[in-house]
Order: C-alpha cells, then structure tokens, then sequence
C-alpha cells in the first residue's frame, strides 16, 4: 500500500508526486494514457523570449526525476471509482483496487464539444485530438482541414498543425445553437481573442489589443473585418462564416458554411459547401473532475474557472478528508501553473502527514510561486482567472466557517 | 495518412520497430508504443465502428479516453478505448457492428 495515490500523470500529478516523495512518503500514480505526461505531451508553443515550450521535455524532466524517488508510476489504468472507509480511500481500476490514506485528483482538462450536424462523421475531431495525433502519435490527421471554433486553444494548435506540415483551410466560427453561445457571435469572440496577449493569433491583433478594448473600435474592426478573413501564418481566421454542417458519406468529404452578421445570425441564401477532409471542432475546455464528485466533494460553478470545480482551499485540500486536488481540475490553466499547483498540493498532503516547520515553508514558497507564474504566463485560456480564484477562495472561508459551526453544534 | 517522421522542433522518428497486426481480418503495419487508433489512421483507416442503433460510421473523437467513440473489440475483449490502448504484434482488433433491433423493426413493420 502506498502513503499517498495520485491519479493523473500530467504536470500537477508528477510534480505532487516529487513534492511529497521528496519528504519521504511513497506515492503511487495512476494514470489511463499509454505514457505519464498528460496534456503537456503535446503541447509546443513559442514563449515571449522566443524559446520554445516543449511539453514533451519538460513531461520528460518530471519523469526523470520521479525514478531517483520513491515513486510508482502505472500507465494504462482508468479509474472508474472512489470511496473512502474510515481512514483510507479505496481506488477502483480496471487492474484492481489501489488503498491509501490520501488521494491527490490530478485529471486535468476536458473539452467542450459543439455538436455540429455531421460531427459524428469520421474525420471530424477535437481540436486536443489533432494535437494529439500530431505531436504525440507523429501521423497526420488530413490533408485540408478546417477548424470550427476560435479561441485560444484553436490558434496554439494550428500553429502546430502548421508546424508538421498539415494544411489547414480555414479558421470559422460554429453556427449559432442552443449549445454555442459565444463561440458563434463574432463580437465576443474578437473580444476573447484581444485579451489574449502573446498568444492572439496575430501581430494586428497583439499590438492593436488595447485599442481593439474598446468597444466602439472593435465594432469598427469587425464591420471592416476582410471578407476573405485575416490570414495567420497563411490560415485565413473567418470571423464572419460560420458551420452549418460537416457532409460526407461515410468520412468528412466539406463542411457547408454560410455568412454571418457580427452578432452571428446567418445571411441566408450565403451557404456553400468547401471540401475537406478533416474537422477539428475547438469548443474550450473544462476541468475534469467526476471522480472528485464521486467521492462525494461539494463543487461550485465558477464560470471564470471554466465550470463547476470542486471545491478547494489554496493549499488545494478539499472538505472531504485526505483529499486534495491540483492542476485542470481546479480550474483551466496553462501546463506551468499546474506544475506548481502539483508542487503545492504535495507538500500539503507531507504537512499534513508530518507536519513540521521545513516543510511548511516550503509549501510557503510553493504558494507563492503560483502567483508568479500566472502573473507572467504568457498562455492565459481564461482572461479572468485570477478573479475565478479570489471566487474559490472566499468559497472556501464560508465553508470552512460552516465546518467550525457544524463542529461546535454537534 | 502519413507519419510525419520529421519536425523542425521535435526532431526526426528513426529506427522504431515495425511489426504487424489485424484489423477486420486485415494484416496492418504498426509501431511499437503507438495506440491503435494512430496506427489505424497511419494506415489510412478512420472509420473505427459502426453505431450499434443507428450503424453510422464513427472514428476517434477526443483521442484521450474521454468520449468513448474509438471503442473496438481487442482480443475478444469488447469496449476497449483505441486512443488509450498500445498496439501490439498481433493483436486481433475488431470493430463494432450495428445491432439487430428487432424490437424496433417490429414497431416500425406495424405503423
Ligand atoms: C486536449 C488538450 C490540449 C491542451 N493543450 C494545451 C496547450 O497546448 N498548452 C497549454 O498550456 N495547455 C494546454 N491544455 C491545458 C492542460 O490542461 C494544461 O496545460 C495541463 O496539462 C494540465 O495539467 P494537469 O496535470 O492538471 O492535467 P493533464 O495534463 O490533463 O493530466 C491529467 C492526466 O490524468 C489522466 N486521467 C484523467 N482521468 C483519469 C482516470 N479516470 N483514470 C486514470 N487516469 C486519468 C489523464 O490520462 C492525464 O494523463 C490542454 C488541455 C487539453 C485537454
Ligand atoms: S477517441 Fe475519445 S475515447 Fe477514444
């Protein structure tokens, strides 16, 4: 039996796992996917600097540096259920059931789909997929694509696509649903785009950001947005087009597209069919966090935290006991701050198994850390994050007052 | 489709072992540590399954275990997750078919 069992060998996971092995606690972690690594595996962005984010040496560093602890890692295992009795947690798998007094969620990140008529055709995919296939499996996912949906995801992907050598048509928006909101009127999804820094899909849109703020310029720019739409890296971004259907018979053979005013509403009469022979639908993402639910965790929807989270105080321990979560789950972030949420969360779980005054200062400088690293990353996916964390926070003070109260009643 | 052996930033693939396995009855070739579901599509195949009700054609979708989509028959075991599953020398995969609805069929012959 391990002290402490992990689940998810993304970022948060593996750094949780170094935190507290290097307190001498022997951790296990399970993960589902063929290797550790989770979402950083494929990821591939250019920072600021110019130096280049390869996810899959930073998951490479992590891993190395597990085997010099005591840490077990089991790929290829999926957790499909959680329960505690008494004092330790029983994780069922599809290998068996893993006991530990502690549990660290660790299961990162979902995607939102946007059911499209046609989506379930062959060759239409998740945005995440196509990185996926490209970065990590290394095969080309088409040979003309198009990817419905624009946000920030969307443009760090194709930039990658790019990279491999796939040709990419075209960037459009999915028409309006009961599903997609936002993601199919232009105006908001400029407005997302311009708060997104370093990682706007283009020189126009980073440097003209602070002026594209304000509302009346950014109505002008759409009004004046080029019909043909504006080319990134050669991929033209069809802010006025938008999905109606994926067609093909037995595979993705085009999608039917039609012209959109700004606030998304469909010129009739503009439909046209464009070949392709893939789709990558990017709708966002979403924490993954049905296993903390489960077990039986209250949640909270903190929209800005991109949905319902389960909830956590900083030191990223949750109301149930033994506990604790780190990473995606928490709330959509880049793959740094999730490394130093996995920091945090471990030397939380060596406190609260052996609290002593090294390892509370460590957790100290963990913390602050975060703040650092989500002040300068350059890949925000929420612009409003940091008020979605102030929201967990106070969630947390009236929980754990509830919790006192509860205590001196009974 | 084709793999993408080089890339400016990751490097080159080279000297990984090939061997082959069975799709449908059909001899496939596949590298080692890779999932069914890219060596499928390396080899050109997207359709995976076909809807038990309605028997559409599907292929991957999330290609990270979420969805459920890509779920074939592997070695007589039924269910399991090509996007999750390391292909192996061998392995017999298979995918899955529509099902007879007979119920169905009955309401539909009495409307
Ligand atoms: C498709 C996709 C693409 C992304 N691309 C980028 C990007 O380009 N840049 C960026 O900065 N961020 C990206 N992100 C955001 C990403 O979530 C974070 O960057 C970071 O990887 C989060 O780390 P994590 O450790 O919380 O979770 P993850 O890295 O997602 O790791 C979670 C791990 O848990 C495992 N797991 C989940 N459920 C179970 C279960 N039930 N049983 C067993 N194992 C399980 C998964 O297999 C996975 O390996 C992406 C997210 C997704 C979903
Ligand atoms: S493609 Fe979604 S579970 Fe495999």
């Amino acid at each position: 039996m391990s002290e402490i069992l992990i689940i998810g060998a993304g970022p948060a996971g593996l750094s949780g796992a170094i935190a507290c092995a290097q307190h001498g606690l022997k951790v296990t972690i399970i993960d589902e996917f063929i290797k550790p690594g989770g979402r950083l595996l494929g990821q591939l962005h250019q920072e600021p600097s110019g130096e280049w984010w390869n996810g899959m040496k930073e998951a490479e560093k992590l891993i190395n540096e597990t085997k010099t602890l005591p840490i077990d890692i089991r790929c290829g295992v999926s957790v499909y259920n959680i329960e505690r009795h008494d004092a330790d947690w029983y994780v069922y798998t599809n290998e068996g059931v893993f006991e530990s007094p502690y549990v660290l969620i660790a299961t990162g990140a979902a995607e939102y789909a946007i059911p499209v008529p046609g989506w379930t055709l062959p060759g239409v995919m998740s945005i995440g997929a196509s990185q996926v296939m490209t970065n990590v499996h290394r095969v080309q996912v088409g040979k003309k694509g198009i990817i419905i949906g624009a946000n920030v995801l969307a443009f760090a992907i194709l930039n990658e696509l790019q990279m491999a050598g796939i040709n990419i048509e075209r960037v459009v928006l999915p028409a309006e649903s009961p599903i997609s909101k936002k993601e199919s009127n232009p105006e908001e999804v400029l407005k997302i785009l311009t708060e997104a820094g370093h990682l706007a899909p283009s020189a126009l849109l980073r440097n003209g950001s602070k002026l594209m703020k304000i509302d009346s310029l950014r109505r002008m720019a759409l009004k004046y947005f080029p019909k043909g739409g504006m080319k990134i890296n050669g991929t033209p971004l069809q802010l006025k087009k938008a999905a109606i259907e994926i067609v093909g018979n037995e595979k993705v053979e085009g999608v039917k597209l039609a012209t959109i005013d700004s606030q998304g509403n469909i010129i009739s009469g503009t439909e046209k069919l464009y070949e392709a022979d893939f789709v990558c639908i990017a709708g966002g993402l979403y924490p993954l966090a049905e296993l903390a639910a489960v077990a039986g965790c209250p949640f909270k929807y903190i929209p800005q935290l991109g949905g319902h989270v389960p909830i956590h105080s900083k030191n990223m321990e949750t109301p149930i006991p033994g506990m604790f979560v780190a990473g995606n789950i928490t709330g959509i972030e880049s793959g740094k701050i999730a490394m130093a949420q996995g920091t945090v969360a471990g030397l939380a779980i060596a406190m609260a198994s052996q609290s002593n005054a090294k390892i509370d200062e460590q957790l100290q400088q963990a913390l602050q850390k975060v703040e650092e690293v989500r002040t300068k990353s350059p890949i925000q996916f929420i612009p409003e994050i940091a008020e979605g964390r102030l929201a967990m926070e106070r969630v947390w003070e009236k929980e754990s007052n509830r919790g006192e109260l509860e205590r001196v009643i009974f | 489709m084709t793999r993408i052996v080089h890339h400016p930033i990751l490097g080159s693939l080279n000297n990984r072992q090939k061997f082959s396995f069975v799709f449908n009855g059909q001899e496939l070739e596949a590298y080692e540590n890779e999932t069914i579901a890219a060596a499928l599509l390396a080899n050109g195949i997207r359709t995976l399954r076909h809807h038990e009700e309605s028997g559409s054609p599907r292929g991957f979708y999330c290609n990270i275990g979420h969805c459920m989509e890509c779920r074939l028959t592997v070695n007589e075991q039924a269910n399991v997750r090509a996007c999750l599953t390391t292909v192996k020398p061998n392995m017999a995969v298979q995918s899955g078919k529509q099902h007879p609805n007979i119920v169905k069929r009955m309401v539909e012959e009495n409307e």
